[in-house]
This record gives C-alpha cells, structure tokens and sequence, in this order.
C-alpha cells in the first residue's frame, strides 16, 4: 500500500513526520491550555458570585 | 533641540559609556576574530567586511537600551513629551546623540579595524562611506527599538531580539559596497540601496517610535 | 443595525465561535487528511527529484501560511489600532505561534527537500533564509508580548511592531536576493519552475493548501477564545487581590 519511494524513502519520511509531529503538538497545546484556562475562568466565576459584594 | 542634543551628548560622555564603550568593544571584536578563525591573512582578508560590519552592529547595541531608560525612569521623558517639541523630533535628536556618540567613532576607527583584519587597500574607503551612510541607520533602528522596550524590566536582551533582524538589509547592503569596492565592481546599486534605507529610517521611523513612547507613558 | 464589526465583540464572538469550531474542526480535518492522502499515495514521483516531490504538499501549504499568517497579524494589528477591538488584537497574539510552526515546518521541510539538489541540508538559499528571518520577527514579536504586563500596552507596542516588522520582512526578502542570486541560480529551490506542472500535481496541493488554511483558521479561533477567557481571568483575579 504504501507508494517506493525509492532512494528517497528517509526524506520524505522526515519531512512527513516531523512536520506531523509539530503540527499535532502545536493541536495539544493549544486544546489543553483552552481546558486549562476555561477550567480556571469558570472556577473563578464561582468564586465571584459565592463572594460578599466588597 | 540644540540644547537636547548637547544634553544627551554631555550624559553619554560623562556616564562613561559614550565614545570609549563602543570602540573597546569594537577593539575586542576585532581581536577576538583572529583567535576564532585562525590568523591566516588571505582568510581574514575575506570575512574582514563582514566582519566590521557585524561589530558595527552589536557596537551599536550596546548603548541603546539606555537611550530612553534613563529618562524614562527619572520622569524626564515625561516632560519631554509634554513640552512644545514634538516627541518624533525628541526621538530624531537622541538617535542623532547615539549616532555621533556609537556611529561616528565607528566610522573614523574603520579604517584601524580593517587594517589589523587585513582588508583589502581597496576597500578601505568604501568601508568608510559604508559606514558612514549606515550607521545612523542603525541609531534610528536602535532607537525604535528602545522606545519599544522602554518600560520592560531588563528589556536589553528583548532589545537585541527585536533590533538584530531590522538590522539585516543595512548589512547585506553594507558589506556588498565593501566587497565590490575591493574587487572593483561596481558599488552603484548596494550604496544607494542602503542610502535609500538610511534616509526611510531617519524620516519614518521616529513617528512609530514616538507612538511607541506615547504608549509607554500613557 | 449588525454591521461586520458586531461579530468581533467579545461576547459576540465567544458566541458565534462556540457554535462554529466544532464544524470547522472537522471539516479541517477531513480536508486536511484528503490533501495530504492525496498527494502523499496518489501522485506520480517526478523524474528529476523522484520521489521527493511528495514533500510538495507539506512544504508548500506550511510556507504559505507562514507568510500569510504574518500578513493576517498585520490587518489585526491595523484594525487594532483604528478601531480599538480587543478581539482583533488578541486575534494577532493567537495566530503567532501558529505562524512561527508553519515557518519551522517551511524551513525543515524546504532543507530537506533541498538536500538532493545541492548535497546538503543547508545553503542560504535566497527563499530558506527569508524565513529563518521571518522565524526570528515572529520571535520578537511573540517575545514582546510576553514581556509586557498590561495587555493594552502590549496589544498597542506589539502592533507597532508588526507594522515596522512587516516592512522590513519585504525588504530584507529583496535584500536577500540581492545578497544571494547570482551564485546559486540553478541550485535554488526555484518552486516557481515546478508548480509550472500538470494537474496530477496541482490539485492535490489545491487540496492541501485549503486543509492548512482551514486547520489554521480552527486553531487561531481556539486560540482567540483562550486568550479573551484568559483577560477575564486576569480582571477577576485582579478584582480579588484588590478587593481581598
């Protein structure tokens, strides 16, 4: 199934991998910090209305 | 403005930093390129332009992150921005002080520099020009660059992060006038290139550095 | 009257987009994983680079967005600094990392894809050292935003920046030319001779040009609505340490 990538094989490989691999950590970073800080704001938020009024 | 200039010029020379920092360092460049690279002439001979050219640069750094600091933080830029000179024109006149106090000392030392580097007789005088035509270049950029880092604690590395790359085309145009100069090319089209950049940053920058500043002391 | 400016309230915009991105998640993905499948199995090796034309079709999207990325953060910076609308500023400091990924990938993959050409990963070839300055503009500008408290100042200098930044990104790309052309000519990854090429090899690109605008608009959406819920996360904790 996969394509002969004859005497290029490890190129392209690397390119596909690396560029993946990046690509997919640049995805996790920015849905777990979106988790991270919803998480944080909501807590916040139910700080803010459980709080006396200064 | 007269008066700004010579203020500017007078704390430069007096805080120690002014005219000797910039050569020292220059000087130390300088010798530090033969232990690197090894002392064969003909080698030298080849990196000398480059060479010059990258020490003007990071001379040139050294002192901006005091241009607007000090003044920032003894309240002084304030009233700057509130009296009748514009602030782009404070900014013209203290990257002017830079110049002449960075700059010019580069230029006239040039020639000494190219002389230890082994650089070609023939390019001696378009290492000059060169220099002269670029540098305040590189006090205009500086000078953008400080007013963007004005109010950053320690901005001096940030400084360095932000200057280095704007400084690029002043360079590659730089160098090429001195390489073209030793082999007796034609020096036409990277001299006015780098005058054209000279006279864009003079004239333009100092309003986006002036915004960057209004910015600072809001 | 809604006018297109409504859309970038922040309210509005945590609203539409909450109802949007899971969609264009998917539809990212899908068009992405198409243009790639595509290109990757299904095109014909190149008889002069052989097979590694296939890296094509991650090269080439990546170092598009790298530019167009840059050119995105310019107009949200400009519209910053007209029309004072904090969701486009953060729209800026949201697609930066974005870009500076896309132009790592350009560099990587341009190397190597070069090196069966000139012999070796690296050769200051005029294109590749255009965006290792860019890499570098987008560190400063990433790197500015990090050093300032008070977001406002910082939208306002970063801005300025971007705008600076953006004129001298063109100049230093003719700059670099100027430095670098006469010697490499035919050694230069001269993309333009290539994409001069049959469909076989255009519409796959198409394909995956459209999975990397899509996957970047996904994330800088992401990324947007992260930032806004971080400023009001720092409003609050503001409110507490002050209020006790």
């Amino acid at each position: 199934m996969m394509p002969d990538l004859g005497k290029y094989a490890t190129d392209v490989y690397a390119a596909y991998a690396i560029s993946l691999l990046l690509l997919a950590g640049l995805i996790w970073r920015t849905i777990a910090r979106a988790r991270a800080v919803k998480k944080q704001l909501a807590a916040a938020e139910a700080r803010l209305e459980t709080r006396p009024n200064a | 403005m007269i008066r700004l200039l010579w203020r500017d010029l007078t704390l430069a020379v007096r805080a120690g930093g002014g005219f000797g920092l910039g050569l020292g360092f220059f000087l130390i460049l300088v010798t530090l390129i033969p232990f690197g690279v090894g002392p064969q002439s003909d080698r030298l001979a080849v990196i000398a332009p480059g060479v010059l050219w990258v020490g003007a640069l990071l001379a040139c750094l050294l002192s901006l992150d005091r241009l607007f600091a000090l003044d920032y933080e003894d309240g002084s830029l304030d009233l700057l921005a509130t009296a009748p000179l514009p602030l782009e024109a404070v900014v013209g006149v203290k990257a002017l002080a830079h110049w002449i106090t960075t700059g010019l000392p580069l230029v006239v030392a040039a020639p000494a520099m190219g002389f230890l580097l082994h650089l070609d007789p023939a390019a001696y005088l378009w290492m000059v020009v060169t220099l002269a035509i670029g540098t305040p270049a590189l006090s205009f950029i500086g000078a953008f660059g400080a007013a963007l880092t004005v109010g950053i604690k320690r901005g001096g590395l940030l400084l360095s992060l932000l200057v280095l790359p704007l400084y690029i085309p002043t360079l590659i145009f730089g160098a090429e006038v001195v390489r073209r100069g030793a082999d007796g090319l034609s020096t036409a089209t990277p001299l006015l290139m780098q005058a054209g950049i000279t006279l864009a940053t003079i004239a333009l920058l100092p309003f986006a550095a002036a915004a960057a500043l209004k910015v600072a002391l809001r | 009257m809604a006018s297109i400016w409504e859309w970038a309230n922040p309210r509005k915009f945590m609203a539409w987009t909450d109802r949007a991105l899971p969609v264009l998640a998917v539809i990212s993905a899908v068009v992405f994983a198409a243009g790639l499948i595509w290109g990757f199995f299904f095109t014909p090796d190149d008889y002069r680079q052989g097979a590694t034309v296939k890296i094509f079709y991650i090269h080439v999207p990546a170092a598009m967005m790298a530019i167009n990325i840059w050119a995105m953060m310019l107009v949200t910076s400009l519209i910053w600094i007209v029309r004072r609308h904090h969701v486009s500023a953060l729209a800026a400091k949201a697609a930066a990392p974005i870009g500076m990924i896309m132009t790592v990938i350009a560099l990587v993959t341009g190397a190597i894809w070069g090196k069966p050409m000139w012999g070796t990963y690296w050769e200051w070839d005029p294109r590749l050292t255009s965006f290792l300055i860019l890499l570098l503009f987008y560190f400063g500008y990433m790197a500015l935003w990090e050093a300032i408290d008070n977001p406002d100042t910082a939208a306002d200098l970063t801005s300025v920046l971007c705008l600076v930044g953006s004129v001298f990104a063109i100049l230093s790309r003719y700059a670099v030319l100027f430095w670098n052309q006469g010697l490499h000519q035919g050694a230069s990854l001269s993309l333009d001779a290539e994409t001069n090429v049959a469909d076989v090899y255009w519409y796959p690109a198409l394909v995956a040009i459209a999975g990397y605008v899509l996957l970047f608009i996904t994330l800088v959406l992401l990324r947007t609505r992260t930032e806004i819920r971080k400023r009001r996360l720092s409003a609050i904790e503001m409110r507490e340490r002050v209020h006790g």
